[in-house]
């Protein structure tokens, strides 16, 4: 198939949705691939980088629309655009679907495939093709560093011959993709970062990337598993809360960036006008969120404002593109991706199937008619969080009495067996002679002091205890002994042979004890 | 020597053997321990000998020196792999003895009841104390040879077919003649009867029946118990070695004997008790032979077994902080316990935590595998029992799993309807990482699937122990 990508006609930017090294990865699929001329020369891309990795380069949009079967672009397309695509092309890009219905429309009456980068679902096999998590990585980084640029000072504290400078604070809200790239950058750059998010099984995250989770003691806690691993509205209460805690903290925060989205909604306000009043002078803040309305009151799309009391509200929408080179590569590679399932056979001809949950995710438009929305995907974007399970605190009263019960549990079986072992034993002296009972009462005697003895040998020790045993009851030699002076020669005889195996019993045993002790040692 | 001076000796000797048994507790307090052993043993042999009533000096002089001399090779002789044979090996002796010893009680006890009042009173030692009884102290005594005999020969015949077993000489599946457990019950109870005719005075042959039969006995009980059973056999005949010698004791009325003996069989009760505990089986259920019954089908496993080189279980080792190994019985059949040595001492050279994590019922004898470690110098501090380290799986990198099967089964944990549902094992498969060290994809003693093999974070290194240890030494 032939693939193409024209030069982004939007003003002012600056990606590119093919690299050289992206479409040498593509001719390895079997496919050939044509670039708009001067299309990669804002993200410092020369045409003669792409002719030299194999790409044709075609004079205008045009003609590039008339030479590719596979359109890859970056912005959605204008009107001019889409009326170019026509029957049986497919053109991947961004694209918004359920902001851009008109647009769709469009598309499906050329009859062309339309494939929203925007709407690969979040699922593992996806990762690779997900680029709206490759710009949001790229828009946290550069958060901050456009905060850098507009704060007047060092984000790192440090002590200087010249005197002291105390580090920034960076407060970042919603732990998106953007905003742990965010919190990433800040913290290596030395400042003291705070992360606030609805989603508190983020907290870890946010720890795990060096920045102090903001917490909120609120019951109702949202599960993002339920949600695909995004935020969902919180309620009137919680918002409530939220905005007191942030509250509290702009007086102190020197840097201010803001994340939270949520799908299909405008962004929330969370920085409310008069927190603006009372940060700092020379503070900054930075709202990711500024193309969908922002989450500050005060911020301007696609401006930078200052506000009377000197506080910086950055509203850029197009972070990415101004980080082109590495907005392209990253992009052009999660196309490529895409582009490598499309293309199961390695053989240069694109399978466009359907019944693939990623692929039937991303296509908004096929064979003439509109397929979005998708239906939800087979497998579940996350695990869901297993409930935490609490172990049950007991009452000190329920300690004691559960105390007091296996006191009286173990009184009663001591007691219990005491009683049936003297019965036992006065039954055996009812009967049996007095020269009996003596040896008995050694005998029981013996019992429980082994009882006693044995249960505090060391598990390790059981071989050897065993080996000492077994050498100890070669005591049965005394009886051999009392027997040999006999005048009988059966007993003579008979003592004798016992005599000899019971001694091979001490002295074998012994002896094997002693090896086997031996050869404890400690480290 | 006197009598009284013998009884002194005889309370000493009997203190020494239970600070004997207790010094047992500590790995430093054993060396001590067993010095006092077999000076408690010198001193009760020595004083019966120079005691009242003992004469033919030159047989046992002759007997001492020989005896001494087998015990003293076979001691320095014996392999640690072996020490389970030698321990049911050495039991057997002592049963021997002991039915030995209670037929020459019969022998004098009639050779004296024929006897006239005047030579009765002119007997000395053992005789002389069977003179002077009467009517119900001879019937009681009676009771006491017969049921020594009876101990003794049970503890003879199983501890030769344990030894067998142990040694490789008998197959070590349970086996049973027709008839089974019915047989056994059915000897015991002739026995019993053999008793009542033995105590009314039918003379010698009720005792020489009733011992064929008790050496029936030992030989069928333990041909029906398998070979993983046998740390609950051992130290099962164990403590019938030690009841053996109390009832000799009674016999003779000497209390060094009883006490010594009632020390002997506690221990080996207890030490059963332990090891069936560990396998969450009933001490009948053990001695019958075979598994519980089972209330459902087994949960079937699902995934494969996959299979690792040396080379993949050294890159996980060099990245691993912390190591467990888990022996089993496959390590001392490999005789695999240098080679691990060597591997603990390589990982703890590179700074690795390394220990080992021993189950209760883990090789063949209580213990087994801590002295088969010690052999190969692994210290005694890094060796943890199950209770002391099964918590700390979950922190573990990586748990090397050496010949061991049941005991790190997690069906006991997770299949309800598992024959070894309920028993304790060592829940490696929470660590990061597991490698089974194992000759083939064979099924363990109790012939259970073992789902470990089957989880995601475990990989089969098949092999021979001691070759796979040995390569994996090379790699790392």
């Amino acid at each position: 198939m032939r693939i193409g990508a024209p030069k982004e006609a939007f003003p002012g930017e600056a990606r590119v949705a093919l690299t050289p090294d992206s479409a040498v990865a593509l001719q390895k699929l079997g496919h050939t691939c044509f670039v708009e001329a001067r299309a990669g020369t804002a993200a410092g891309i020369s045409d003669a980088a792409y002719a030299a990795a194999g790409v044709t380069i075609v004079p205008d949009a045009a003609a590039l629309y008339a030479a590719a079967d596979v359109v890859t672009k970056v912005r959605p397309p204008t009107e001019g655009e889409v009326s170019l695509l026509r029957q049986d092309q497919t053109l991947i890009s961004f694209f918004w679907p359920a902001q851009n219905t008109d647009l769709l429309e469009r598309a499906r009456t050329q009859g062309a495939t339309v494939v929203a980068m925007d709407m690969v679902p979040r699922i593992s096999r996806a990762q690779k093709m997900d680029a709206l998590s490759s710009m949001a990585n790229i828009a946290g980084y550069r958060a901050v560093i456009e905060a850098g640029n507009h704060f007047g000072r060092f984000f790192t504290g440090q002590v200087t011959a010249a005197g002291k400078v105390p580090p920034a604070k960076v407060l970042v809200v919603g732990a998106g993709v953007a905003g742990l790239a965010a919190i990433g950058t800040a913290t290596s750059l030395g400042a003291i970062t705070y992360a606030f998010d609805v989603r508190p099984e983020v907290a870890e995250q946010i720890e795990s990337m060096g920045a102090e989770f903001v917490f909120l003691d609120f019951e109702e806690t949202q599960d993002g598993a339920a949600t695909g691993g995004y935020a969902a509205p919180s309620s009137p209460e919680f918002r409530e809360k939220q905005l007191a805690r942030f509250r509290e903290l702009a007086p102190e925060i020197d840097i201010v960036i803001t994340t939270a989205l949520i799908p299909g909604r405008p962004a929330p306000k969370l920085w409310t006008a008069d927190m603006v009043q009372v940060m700092k002078p020379g503070s900054v803040i930075v709202d990711l969120a500024a193309e969908r309305g922002g989450n500050c009151d005060l911020t301007v799309p696609d401006e930078k404002v200052v506000t009377e009391n000197g506080v910086t509200i950055v509203g850029y929408t197009d972070f990415p593109s101004r980080m082109a080179a590495q907005a392209s590569t990253l992009y052009a590679n999660n196309v490529r991706h895409f582009l490598t399932d499309l293309t199961p056979n390695k053989d240069g001809i694109i399978h466009h199937n359907m019944d693939d949950d990623v692929i039937r995710g991303a296509t908004v438009t096929h064979e003439g008619a509109i397929t979005y929305p998708p239906p939800p995907p087979k497998v579940q974007a996350i695990a869901a969080a297993k409930p935490k399970e609490k172990p049950k605190e007991l009452t000190p009263e329920e300690k004691r009495a559960g105390e007091a019960a296996a006191f009286r549990a173990q009184t009663r079986t001591q007691v219990g067996l005491l009683v049936a072992g003297g019965l036992l034993l006065a039954l055996v002296g009812a009967y049996a002679p007095a020269s009996f009972m003596a040896h008995f009462i050694v005998f029981a005697l013996a019992c429980f002091v082994g009882f006693q003895v044995i249960w505090s040998v060391s598990h390790s020790l059981h071989t050897p205890l065993m080996a000492v045993t077994n050498a100890i009851s070669g005591i049965v030699v005394l009886g051999a002994l009392l027997q040999v002076g006999s005048s009988h020669w059966l007993v003579v005889s008979l003592a004798s042979l016992s005599f000899l195996i019971a001694t091979i019993n001490i002295v074998g045993g012994f002896l094997v004890t002693r090896r086997m002790l031996a050869m404890f040692q400690k480290s | 020597m006197s009598f009284g001076l013998v009884s002194a000796a005889y309370v000493a000797a009997a203190v020494l053997f239970i600070l004997s048994l207790g010094g047992l507790s500590g790995q430093e307090s054993a060396k001590r321990a067993v010095w006092y052993g077999i000076a408690g043993m010198a001193l009760a042999v020595g004083a019966t000998v120079f005691g009242p009533g003992v004469g033919n000096y030159a047989v046992i002089a002759a007997m001492l020196v020989i005896g001494s001399a087998i015990g003293w090779y076979v001691a320095k002789k014996v392999a640690m792999t072996e020490m389970p044979q030698l321990v049911a090996a050495l039991h057997s002796f002592v049963g021997l003895a002991a039915v030995f010893i209670g037929f020459n009680a019969d022998l004098e006890l009639t050779r004296v009841l024929t006897l006239d009042e005047a030579s009765r009173s002119a007997l000395t030692g053992f005789a002389g104390v069977l003179a002077h009884k009467s009517g119900v102290e001879i019937a009681i005594l009676k009771v006491e040879v017969f049921l020594g005999v009876f101990i003794g020969a049970v503890t003879f015949t199983g501890s030769i077919v344990a030894f067998g077993k142990l040694a490789g000489k008998v197959d070590g599946k349970a086996r049973k003649l027709p008839g089974g457990h019915g047989l056994n019950a059915g000897a015991a109870l002739l026995s019993l009867v053999l008793l009542v005719l033995y105590v009314n005075g039918t003379g010698i042959w009720a005792l020489v029946a009733m011992t064929l039969l008790a050496f029936f006995i030992g030989y069928h009980l333990i041909m029906g118990i398998g070979g993983a059973d046998m740390p609950v056999v051992v130290s099962m005949l164990n403590s019938y070695s030690g009841w053996a010698a109390a009832s000799i004791g009674f016999t003779l009325g000497n209390d060094l004997l009883i006490v010594t003996g009632a020390l002997v069989g506690s221990s080996g009760a207890i030490l059963s008790y332990i090891m069936c505990k560990a396998m969450n089986r009933s001490f009948i259920s053990v001695i019958l032979g075979g598994f519980g019954t089972t209330t459902g089908p087994v949960m079937a496993i699902a995934g494969e077994q996959i299979a690792i080189d040396a080379d993949g279980v050294a890159t996980a080792l060099e990245e691993a902080d912390s190591v467990v190994i888990v022996p089993g019985y496959g390590m001392a059949v490999a005789q695999a316990q240098q080679s691990v040595s060597e591997l603990t001492r390589r990982l703890r050279a590179k700074g690795k935590q390394v220990r080992f994590a021993i189950h209760p019922v883990a090789g063949r004898l209580p213990g087994h595998m801590n002295v088969l470690l010690a052999e190969a110098r692994v210290p005694y501090d890094i060796v943890l029992e199950m209770d002391e380290i099964n918590e700390d799986f979950s922190e573990t990198d990586v748990v090397i799993v050496i010949g061991s099967n049941d005991i790190v089964n997690p069906a006991a944990q997770e299949d309800p309807n598992s024959p070894i549902a309920g028993m304790p094992v060592l829940e490696v498969w929470k660590a990061k990482q597991v490698f089974v060290s194992k000759r083939g994809q064979g099924t363990g003693y109790s012939g259970i699937e073992n789902p470990l093999f089957y989880k995601e974070n475990t990989r089969m290194f098949y092999g021979d122990a001691k070759a796979s240890i040995d390569r994996l030494v090379q790699a790392i």
